[in-house]
């Protein structure tokens, strides 16, 4: 392990993206490491975080929704027995109104910006359209990096089906609204002249009407309608998707891959980690988060488990001859001492298996820093520093 | 608590559940159960990770169903595949030669629209479950490794979610089976999988509101995975508190190495967890008023077929099958 930890990359860099399978912590850890960042390094560092928990986010401050950064004040820190060098923002990711606010920019009238905003299809897209989570989250990251306010952003990339869709996100929304297919799929629209209204020579042809057939023209209709407004902002819209793939590859963003140790989060972190670098990403650091205390492998600690189930009886004899009435009952105690040689070989099986996936771990990133499983939730400042304590050292 | 619900005697299964709380699991020992008890089940995984026919030790599988353990079948969900048995059965036209063109547009709005992409993977599951009941196919049970609870309301709602964009042709009349067969409590439920943590638990109870108000398909089952076992009774942990004391801990040490120290911690920590899932656990069932069912942590070293085979043994103590 590096003997910084997190701290010098957090220190150089300007973006740092926290990403990994669903479970693993993400969002604890980037909020962690905006805390130790603002404590420590000082500057105005933010957390753009998509879904925390609630406990968090009103430890945050960030309670109801909104796009608008606001600052997690300095008592809250210094209550949490911080003495923060700088100022600590967050942010919480409302998709909705992301793309409301990007149809607004990009369309060149209100008139074509209200025809999108009112049709169904946008509605339906922006509200449940997976993807759009993910290109949404990028895009607010370049807007919030070109304002130039913040030292440091943080981003918490929100839960995918795959790791990477994010990633693609950008490239992929340029393709869709600019592919060839949707200007075939409106021919028959634009050729009409009038919006909406339909040449009907083109749409006499084979493949029109069995698309008719199979979807139903109103449907159709509302596609080509969605689609002929949509392509005013097109030019727009696929610069900003060049500009956030680009800020994305810049020396200034590095990425941090979250996991814990499990096979199946693993794998994806690992997977992850090999994409990130084929894709010329900046691997920043590795994070293993949720880990079982060392003590579980050692070898004192097996040799006393089982012989606290071996000889419970015995022990249990002379335990009783302490002063003391919770120990008298010899039956009781050696069930207890059973018990808890039990819970430590099952345990152990355990840290065993986490300390093997570790050391196959294949690629590694220079900074890999390990948490432990804290006992507790972790939803307030006091919390989130300790987590920032093991990532930074 | 509510009694415990037939899943079992239903004809299609959903499981969902927040990222990394063991859905696939759940999903592959349920058909392990399923199948066990005497019947032929299909099982679908929606997400094409591959992880679910790995629970049975087996290689990734296609959308062809193939057989995964006896009395178990598993199939992967490919969109494109199912668009094309669609048309295939339901239009009547030479696919090969129009496909080319078609698909790609399908393939395209499947992107755009919402519901399409969907659609074809809630109406090839529905669709075979209703052949089934007609006799033309003879799966008695399909389960599904749905969507997570972020995009499981938007996958199941699809259907109706068609209806309204679309209201004539083909696809309006085809989506009104879909909507009754999802809906019927006999058949279908909707189960959610989580852990006794913060935010699969939020999920869950967030989840099981909006189905309740935006959803009109059954609710099943709440199945709780990982549960820590309880190490003490009231009156053990009286013993447990004297033997951490110095005294206790000494004569411990004296006799069984240093390491018994250890060993105390162990224990100390493996109460610590339980207790803070515990409030956890304690919320779940009382906010989501559904038959939860719970499945202990297995303390084992690995995955696959082992584990499928724990789970299913604990479910059917939770079941009572």
């Amino acid at each position: 392990m590096s003997p910084t930890g997190l701290e010098q990359l957090l220190a150089t860099k300007e973006v740092v993206v926290f990403c990994g399978s669903g479970g693993v912590g993400k969002t604890s850890v980037a909020a962690a490491a905006g805390v130790t960042a603002a404590t420590r390094l000082g500057g105005k560092v933010l957390v753009l975080t998509i879904d925390p928990a609630k406990r968090l986010a009103s430890a945050l401050g960030l309670e109801g929704f909104g796009n608008v950064e606001k600052q997690v004040p300095a008592e809250a820190l210094k209550a949490a027995g911080l003495e923060p060098r700088g100022e600590m923002w967050a942010a919480m990711l409302d998709t909705k109104a992301s793309w409301d606010d990007l149809v607004l920019r990009h369309t060149p009238d209100t008139e074509t910006a209200y025809r999108i905003l009112e049709n169904r299809l946008y509605t339906n897209i922006t509200g449940r359209f997976v993807q759009s989570h993910d290109y949404i989250a990028m895009e607010r990251l370049f807007d919030i990096h070109a304002t130039g306010t913040y030292d440091l952003i943080l981003v918490d990339t929100p839960p995918t089906r795959n790791a990477l869709d994010f990633l693609e996100a950008p490239a992929r929304m340029a393709d869709f609204f600019g592919g060839r297919l949707l200007r075939w799929l409106t021919l028959p629209y634009r050729m009409g002249g009038k919006r909406g209204t339909r040449l009907l020579n083109v749409a006499s042809r084979p493949f029109y009407q069995m698309a008719d057939r199979i979807l139903g023209s109103q449907f159709l209709q509302d596609i080509a309608e969605f689609f002929l407004n949509f392509q005013s902002m097109y030019d727009g819209f696929v610069e900003r998707a060049n500009a956030v793939e680009a800020l994305l590859h810049d020396r200034r963003t590095t990425f941090a891959v979250v996991t814990t140790l499990e096979g199946a989060p693993l794998r994806e972190a690992e997977f992850f980690c090999e994409q990130l670098v084929a894709r010329k990403f900046h691997l920043g650091a590795l994070v293993l988060n949720k880990t079982l205390p060392g003590y579980l492998l050692s070898p004192e600690g097996a040799r006393a488990a089982e012989a606290m189930g071996a000889d419970a009886g015995a022990l249990a004899g002379a335990l009783a001859e302490l002063d003391g009435s919770e120990l008298a009952d010899v039956e009781r105690t050696t069930r207890v001492l059973r018990t808890i040689g039990e819970s430590f070989q099952n345990f152990a099986v355990v840290a065993k298996r986490e300390a093997e996936l570790r050391t196959e771990l294949a690629r590694q990133p220079d900074v890999v820093a390990t948490i432990p499983n804290f006992e507790i939730d972790i939803y307030d400042v006091a919390g989130l520093a300790r987590i920032g304590e093991h990532l930074f050292d | 608590m509510t009694a415990q619900p037939d899943l079992l005697g239903r004809r299609l299964l959903f499981f969902t559940g927040k990222g990394g709380v063991g859905k696939s699991t759940v999903t592959a020992a349920t058909a392990l159960l399923a199948a066990e008890r005497g019947k032929r089940v299909l099982v679908v995984e929606v997400d094409a990770k591959g992880s679910l026919p790995s629970q049975f030790e087996q290689g990734p599988v296609g959308f062809e169903p193939r057989p995964v353990y006896p009395g178990v079948w598993a199939m992967a969900m490919q969109t494109e595949e199912s668009l094309k048995e669609y048309l295939r059965l339901n239009l009547k036209v030479p696919v090969l030669g129009r496909l080319g063109p078609l698909a790609r547009v399908l393939d395209f709005i499947a992107t755009a629209a919402p519901g399409v992409k969907e659609i074809l993977t809630v109406g090839k599951c529905c669709w075979e479950v209703r052949e089934s009941i007609e006799g033309r196919a003879d799966w008695d049970l399909v389960v599904v490794d749905a969507a997570a609870t972020g995009h499981i309301i938007g996958q199941l709602d699809a259907p109706r979610a068609i209806q309204e964009l679309v209201q004539v042709g083909m696809v309006r009349t085809q989506t009104d089976w879909l909507v009754e067969l999802l809906s019927d409590p006999a058949i279908t439920a909707l189960n959610v999988v989580a852990t006794p943590e913060e935010m699969p638990v939020n999920e869950t109870i967030e989840l099981v509101d909006r189905a309740r108000a935006e959803l009109n398909v059954p609710l099943g089952a709440v199945i709780v995975n990982r549960v820590l076992p309880e190490l003490f009774t009231h009156a053990d942990e009286d013993v447990f508190s004297a033997l951490r004391r110095p005294e206790g801990e000494a004569v411990l040490a004296e006799r069984i190495g240093t390491g018994a120290g250890t060993v105390l911690e162990a224990a100390r920590l493996a109460v610590s967890l339980r207790r803070t899932r515990a409030v956890h656990l304690t919320r779940l069932r009382e906010t989501v008023a559904l038959p939860t069912l719970f499945v202990p942590y297995f303390f084992v070293r690995d995955a696959g077929l082992r584990i499928t085979r724990m789970m299913a043994d604990a479910l059917a103590e939770e079941l009572g099958v």
